[in-house]
C-alpha cells in the first residue's frame, strides 16, 4: 500500500474490516468418518487394491473348500500358465480400455498372427526368426490398422473393432484353411515357435516360460505407463481427451501409437499361445476378447477410461484362472463357473462405481 | 455415450446377421437345396460342404450353403431355415448346433413341403427331421471304448478315466459318443442321454473342451489335478485329443496314458500314426452330405423320401476304427489306410 491510499478518507476504506474474515483456505467438509469412508478413500487413491485382496481371498478361500489339490505350488503355477494367454491379451486389452476405447479384435490378432508365423516357419520353410518378425509386424499392422480408422475416420473403437475381429477371423480361416497345425510338426521344423512352453521347476512349482512373459509384460508396460511422458499421455486421453488436446498433448498420434502396441502385444501373445497349446490353432480363443475384457474389469480399470492400473488386469485375469480351477476341483459343473465369472464381472463394475463416488 | 452405445451394438448385430445368413449363391430355377452346417470353419463342415458342392453339381442342384458363426449359435441356423423356405427350395440338409431348439422350424420347412435331412448331428426326437444322415456316434464312442478295454487287457478292472467332452449344453453328439465309449469299455451307463450321471468309480472327471487343442490341453489339466494318476482319456474329437496329450506330455505322463477319439481328420490320423492318439473312429462327411444331395433330388423328382438304416432310426453312412495296434476281435483299419479316406 502505497502512502496515497493511507491518505484517503476513512468513508473509502472497506477492507480493514477483512482482518475479522475466516482465514482459513476453502475445503470440503470432513463430517462423517466412517470405516467405510476410510476404504472408499483408500480404494480410490489405489483401485488395484481390490482385485488383489479378491485374489488372496478367493485363494484362501478356495484352499479351504477343495483342499491339496487346489492349495498346492504345483496347481497354482498351472493356473500362471492357464491364464498366460489370457493375461496377455488382457494386457493389450488394458491399454486400450485406458484410452476410453475397447478392443474386440484383441484375439482375433493373437490367433491370426500364431497362423502366419506358423505358416511360414512349419508349411514355407522361413526361418524362425523372420517368422517371428514379420508376425510381430503383422500384430503391429493390424493394430495400426484399427487406430487409423478409430482416429482419422473418427469412428467408435466399438465398431472398429468389431469390424477388424470378422476380418481378421476371416483371414486366418483362410490361411489356415481351419486346419491345426500340428505339434509335431512344430517341432521338425520350427521348435523355437514352442519357447514359451519350455518350463522348470522350483519344488513341485512349474514355471512355464510363458508364465513369466506375462509377468514381465504387465511391468514393462507398467513403466512404460506410470513412468513415461508417453504413459502419461495415455491416461490424459481416456481421462479427457478434448482436455489433454488443448493441454498440447497429439491425441490422435498417440491414440495409434496405442492400438499399435496392443497389435504387438498381441502378437507376443500369439508366440506365447503356440508354446501354451502346443499346435496351432485357428479354432481356439474364439472368446478371448470376451475373456480378456473380463479380466480387465475384474481388475478395476475403469471403463471410462484413465483409471486404473494395468496390473489390475494380471489380478483379474489370476481371479478368473483361480474361480475355474477352484470350482472345477471342488466338482461343480461348468455352468456354475460360468455363472460365477458373470457375477464377478458385475461385482467389480459395482465396486468401481462405488469408488468413483469417493469426491461427491 | 449411451446412444452410442446403443446405435454400435445394433450396428453390430445387423453386421453379424447379415454375415453369419448370407447366402453363398442365390436361387435359381433348378431344384434349389439348401446347406446349413454348424459352421463354416471346421474342417468336418468344409468337407461336408465340398461333399455337398460337388454332389449338387452333378445333379444339376442350386445349392445354397449357411452357417453358424459358431457351434452353439441358433438364430443363424433358424434364419438360414427361414431364408431357405422363402427360396422355394426343395429340401435342407443341416446339421442342428443346438438338436431340440431348431425343432419349430424345421416343422415349418416341412409343413412348407421342403425335404429335410439331418446330417451328422440327429435332432431330438430324431423324426422331427424327414431323415437322418450320420455317423452311429454311439457306435464310434463304443468301438474306441471297446479297443481301450481290450488293449488294457485285466487293467481296465482298475483303469482311471479322463471324459473330456464338448460343452456345457450336452448336444447328442456329445452324450452319444461319450456314453458309447463308456458301453464298450464296460462301464454301467445309467441314463443313456446323460453325460457324468455314472458313479463307476474308474471315472476320473468329466470337463469341457470345446472340442480344440486349448480347451483339450486346459480340461486334461484340470483333471489330472483331480487325479494324478489318468490313464485312459476319452476325447470328444481329434484336436481336443491334441491337446490333452500337450498337457500329459507336459507332466511326462504322454507315454503311460491312453488316448482315444472319435472323427477322422486327417491331422488326427496323422496323430494315430505318430503315437499321440491310440484309436479313432473314423467318420465320412463328404458321404452324408452328397447321399443327401442325390435324396433331395430324388425327392423332388418322385416325392419319396429317403429310408433309414436296419434297427436304427437314422441312415448310417458307417464308421472305421483307425489304429496301429490293432486288437483280437475288433476290426480296424491301419493308419496309413486311414490317411487315404480321412477328410480335411
Amino acid at each position: 500500500m502505497s502512502d496515497e491510499s493511507q491518505s484517503r478518507p476513512r468513508g473509502q476504506d472497506f477492507e480493514s474490516s477483512l482482518d475479522k474474515s475466516d482465514k482459513t483456505v476453502a475445503a470440503f467438509e470432513h463430517t462423517s468418518k466412517g470405516l467405510m469412508d476410510h476404504i472408499q478413500k483408500a480404494l480410490h487413491g489405489n483401485p488395484t487394491l481390490v482385485p488383489v485382496i479378491v485374489l488372496v481371498m478367493s485363494v484362501i478361500v478356495f484352499g479351504f473348500i477343495a483342499g491339496d489339490r487346489f492349495f498346492s505350488a504345483f496347481n497354482l503355477t498351472l493356473i500362471m500358465q492357464q491364464v498366460s494367454i489370457i493375461g496377455l491379451l488382457a494386457a493389450a486389452q488394458s491399454l486400450i480400455i485406458l484410452t476410453a476405447g475397447i478392443d474386440l479384435s484383441v484375439a482375433a490378432i493373437m490367433v491370426l498372427m500364431s497362423v502366419v508365423m506358423g505358416n511360414l516357419a512349419v508349411s514355407f520353410g522361413v526361418p524362425t526368426f523372420f517368422a517371428l518378425i514379420i508376425g510381430f509386424a503383422g500384430g503391429g499392422a493390424a493394430g495400426f490398422l484399427n487406430g487409423l480408422m478409430v482416429t482419422r475416420l473418427k469412428l467408435p473403437p466399438f465398431i472398429v473393432t468389431l469390424g477388424t475381429w470378422n476380418i481378421f477371423y476371416a483371414l486366418n480361416l483362410w490361411l489356415s484353411g481351419a486346419q491345426s497345425i500340428r505339434s509335431q510338426d512344430i517341432d521338425a521344423n520350427a521348435g523355437a515357435l514352442k519357447f514359451f512352453g519350455e518350463a522348470f521347476n522350483i519344488g513341485s512349482a512349474r514355471i512355464t516360460f510363458g508364465s513369466i512373459l506375462m509377468i514381465v509384460v504387465f511391468f514393462a508396460l507398467w513403466f512404460l505407463l506410470n513412468k513415461t511422458a508417453w504413459g502419461r499421455h495415455v491416461y490424459a486421453i481416456g481421462d479427457d481427451k478434448e482436455a489433454a488436446e488443448l493441454a498440447g498433448i497429439r491425441t490422435d498420434r498417440t491414440l495409434t501409437q496405442v492400438y499399435m502396441l496392443a497389435g504387438v502385444v498381441c502378437a507376443i501373445a500369439a508366440w506365447s499361445s503356440v508354446g501354451r497349446i502346443g499346435s496351432i490353432s485357428p479354432q481356439a480363443f474364439y472368446e478371448g476378447n470376451l475373456q480378456s475384457i473380463t479380466a480387465v474389469v475384474i481388475g478395476g480399470i475403469s471403463l471410462f477410461g484413465g483409471r486404473g492400473s494395468i496390473l489390475g488386469a494380471l489380478f483379474g485375469a489370476l481371479i478368473v484362472g483361480v474361480f475355474q480351477s477352484g470350482l472345477k476341483l471342488a466338482g461343480v459343473d461348468v455352468l456354475w463357473q460360468v455363472f460365477a465369472v458373470g457375477w464377478l464381472i458385475i461385482l467389480a463394475v459395482s465396486i468401481d462405481q462405488w469408488i468413483r463416488k469417493v469426491s461427491a | 455415450m449411451k446412444t452410442t452405445i446403443k446405435t454400435a451394438l445394433l450396428a453390430g448385430a445387423a453386421v453379424a446377421a447379415s454375415i453369419a445368413a448370407a447366402p453363398a449363391m442365390a436361387a435359381g430355377h433348378e431344384v434349389g437345396a439348401c446347406l446349413i452346417t454348424k459352421t463354416d470353419t471346421n474342417p468336418f463342415f468344409v468337407k461336408m460342404k465340398e461333399g455337398a458342392v460337388a454332389g449338387a453339381e452333378a445333379n444339376g442342384i442350386n445349392l445354397q450353403t449357411f452357417a453358424g458363426k459358431i457351434d452353439g449359435d441358433v438364430e443363424s441356423q433358424v434364419s438360414a431355415v427361414e431364408t431357405c423356405i422363402a427360396s422355394g427350395a426343395k429340401g435342407i440338409l443341416i446339421t442342428p448346433t443346438d438338436s431340440r431348439a431348431l425343432a419349430p422350424v424345421v416343422t415349418q420347412a416341412r409343413e412348407n413341403g421342403l425335404l429335410v435331412i439331418a446330417l451328422d448331428t440327429p435332432f431330438e426326437p430324431a423324426d422331427t427331421a424327414d431323415a437322418t444322415f450320420a455317423t452311429d456316434n454311439f457306435k464310434a464312442g463304443e468301438m474306441i471304448g471297446q479297443w481301450a478295454k481290450a488293449k488294457m487287457g485285466d487293467d481296465a478292472a482298475n483303469a482311471k478315466i479322463a471324459m473330456l467332452d464338448l460343452n456345457p449344453s450336452e448336444i447328442s453328439v456329445d452324450y452319444l459318443r461319450n456314453q458309447g465309449f463308456l458301453q464298450g469299455f464296460g462301464v454301467d451307463i445309467k441314463n443313456p442321454t446323460d453325460i457324468g450321471d455314472e458313479d463307476d468309480p474308474r471315472i476320473v472327471g468329466n470337463d469341457v473342451t470345446n472340442g480344440n487343442e486349448e480347451g483339450g490341453r486346459t480340461a486334461m489339466e484340470n483333471l489330472l489335478q483331480k487325479d494324478p494318476e489318468v490313464n485312459v482319456v476319452y476325447t470328444i474329437n481329434e484336436p481336443a485329443a491334441a491337446g490333452a496329450y500337450e498337457a500329459l506330455k507336459s507332466m511326462g505322463r504322454e507315454n503311460d496314458v491312453l488316448i482315444v477319439s472319435v472323427d477322422g481328420g486327417c491331422p488326427g490320423v496323422q496323430n494315430v500314426a505318430d503315437g499321440v492318439i491310440g484309436a479313432t473312429s473314423m467318420q465320412f462327411p463328404l458321404l452324408m452330405a452328397s447321399k443327401g444331395i442325390e435324396a433331395i433330388k430324388h425327392f423332388a423328382e418322385t416325392g419319396e423320401k429317403p429310408q433309414n438304416s436296419d434297427g436304427l432310426d437314422f441312415y448310417n453312412t458307417g464308421v472305421e476304427l483307425i489304429t496301429d495296434e490293432p486288437v483280437d476281435g475288433i476290426e480296424s483299419l491301419s493308419s496309413e489306410e486311414g490317411l487315404g479316406k480321412c477328410w480335411g
